[in-house]
């Protein structure tokens, strides 16, 4: 259980990341938390020529709020994501998300960029920067450019990012402070990767009825799952449990599920029904007519 | 294939300056362990999993197996060996002890490093919110119960509201 050998970069600016990554790109490894890399290192499973390693860029730990807009560069740890007091106010469901990531000690160290680039089928911050229609910022020497995060997660472990570019930081929309939102998932043990998770964003009209509905479905398809036709066809509906009931057998009846080692497909539909449930059940609870407040 | 040049690097580990030659691909937990012979800090699984070679960078909890040692110039590691300098066991070893919460005492270095960083952070924590942090040191031997006990119990030592 130890890493091949590497030669080790730890670039003081994001000019020389971007250089080094523009002369090796293809045979070279970003290294952020190392808390994905580092297993894979240490398992032999990814045996790069180069580690560029980018924990020195300060510009990439911060997060701030602009206009319409929080911005968190890649760099940023998802303890402080998840504990951040303007996180938690101006997004309350990535904060609530991030904060079930792995343990505690593995959240000190692991960044936004890591999570997002690892892009595994079961994480959190996929998940909810797709339900929220985050905006991924990426550079390299040839300049910057902007996707959002549906066109950048491909598959399982497979975005669009090419060998000499970095991801410098993620963009969310903000969310208002009358939607309702929920974030739920099922492990077997507490800190695994979730056998699958479900994030519910609503926002009501001020007759009650739901004027719009956001819901994505991760851990069962190699990617975290948008139900479209569902959210077009929930407007207009009042979201009373009967609605919440229909809407979870929906959700778990039409959402890409496969049967792995981990669980059966069937399980993973039950599991999905149960965490909509909660999560439509308690978004709604937390969603305030828009007209009520200030 | 020739390897990488090994690298000559400085780093603080529990307030001293050591300097050591490592190859890159020299995990932390391994310089801690076989260059500077503190071997306290313990490995089990060195994919981030167990916890057992949980230390501080810099005051924040963090695997030592997913960590290079050539990172840590400039960075400040403190390790179990720290932790009772001068011989007096800090209110949680002491807790862990009186609670009888460890047998062989694998997991009990991550264990004490990661809380010592928690209850800084959260003196005052619920019983789930220990459980939910201690889910990422795993320990064959106790159960858990007797180390929730020992938490708990430091944590009001520390808050200055009586006994072990
Ligand atoms: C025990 C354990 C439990 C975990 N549980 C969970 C969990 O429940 N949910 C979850 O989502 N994750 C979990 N993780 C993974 C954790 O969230 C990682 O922190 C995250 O997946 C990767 O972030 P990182 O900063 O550590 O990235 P690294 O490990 O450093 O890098 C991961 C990948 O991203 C690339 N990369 C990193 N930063 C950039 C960048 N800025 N631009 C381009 N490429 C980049 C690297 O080259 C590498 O390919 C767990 C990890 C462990 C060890
Ligand atoms: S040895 Fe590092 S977490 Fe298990
Ligand atoms: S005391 Fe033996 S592993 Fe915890």
């Amino acid at each position: 259980m130890k890493p091949a050998p590497f030669t080790y970069h730890r670039p003081a600016t994001l000019d020389a990341v971007l250089d080094l990554l523009a002369a090796h790109g293809a045979d070279a490894q970003i290294l952020a938390g190392g808390q994905s890399l580092g297993p894979l290192l240490n398992l032999r499973m990814a045996m790069p020529e180069h580690v560029i390693d980018i924990n020195d860029l300060a510009d990439l730990g911060q997060m701030r709020r602009r206009d319409d807009w929080f911005e968190i560069g890649a760099l940023v740890r998802h303890h402080a994501v998840a504990t951040s007091p303007e996180g938690r106010r101006c997004m309350p469901l990535l904060a609530a998300a991030v904060g079930t990531i792995g343990h505690y000690a593995i959240r000190q160290r692991g960044t936004m960029g890591g999570s997002l680039v690892q892009a595994d089928p079961a994480a959190q911050i996929p998940l909810v920067a797709l339900a929220l229609d985050a905006e991924v910022t990426i550079q390299s020497r040839r300049g910057v450019r902007s996707v959002p995060v549906a066109d950048f997660v491909l598959s399982a472990m497979e975005v669009a990012l090419d060998d000499d570019e970095i991801v410098t930081g993620l963009g969310f929309p903000l969310q208002s402070p009358t939607q309702g939102w929920s974030f739920q998932n099922f492990c077997r043990r507490r800190g695994d990767y979730a056998l699958a998770s479900v994030a519910v964003i609503l926002d009501l009209a001020e007759d009650g009825t739901l004027a719009d509905l956001r819901c994505c479905v991760g851990g069962t398809a190699p990617v975290a799952q948008r139900l479209a036709d569902l959210e077009a066809g929930a407007r207009g509906h009042h979201p009373t449990p009967a609605w919440q009931r229909d809407t979870a057998q929906q959700i778990a009846a039409t959402v890409p599920a496969e049967d792995d080692s981990k669980a059966t497909e069937a399980f993973r539909r039950e599991i999905v029904e149960v965490l909509s449930i909660r999560a439509l059940a308690e978004a709604v609870k937390r969603a305030r007519v828009s007209e009520v407040q200030p | 294939m020739t390897g990488p040049a090994r690298r000559e690097i400085t780093l603080s580990v529990n307030g001293e300056r050591r300097s050591l030659t490592v190859a890159p691909r020299k995990l932390l937990s391994d310089a801690l362990r076989e260059d500077l012979i503190l071997t306290g800090t313990h490995v089990g699984c060195e994919h981030g999993v167990c916890g057992a070679c949980t230390v501080l960078i810099d005051g924040r909890p963090a695997r030592s197996c997913l960590a290079f040692a050539v990172q840590m110039e400039g960075h400040e590691i403190t390790t179990i060996e720290k932790v009772a300098e001068g011989g007096e066991f800090s209110p949680l070893q002491q807790a862990l002890h009186d609670h009888h919460a460890l047998q062989c005492g694998f997991c009990t270095a991550g264990i004490i490093m990661t809380f010592q960083a928690f209850l800084a952070e959260v003196p005052d924590p619920t019983e789930d919110e220990v459980r939910d942090v201690l889910s990422g040191n795993l320990c064959r031997c106790t159960g858990y119960q007797p180390i929730v006990a020992a938490i708990l119990s430091a944590a009001r030592v520390m808050r200055g509201e009586g006994q072990a």
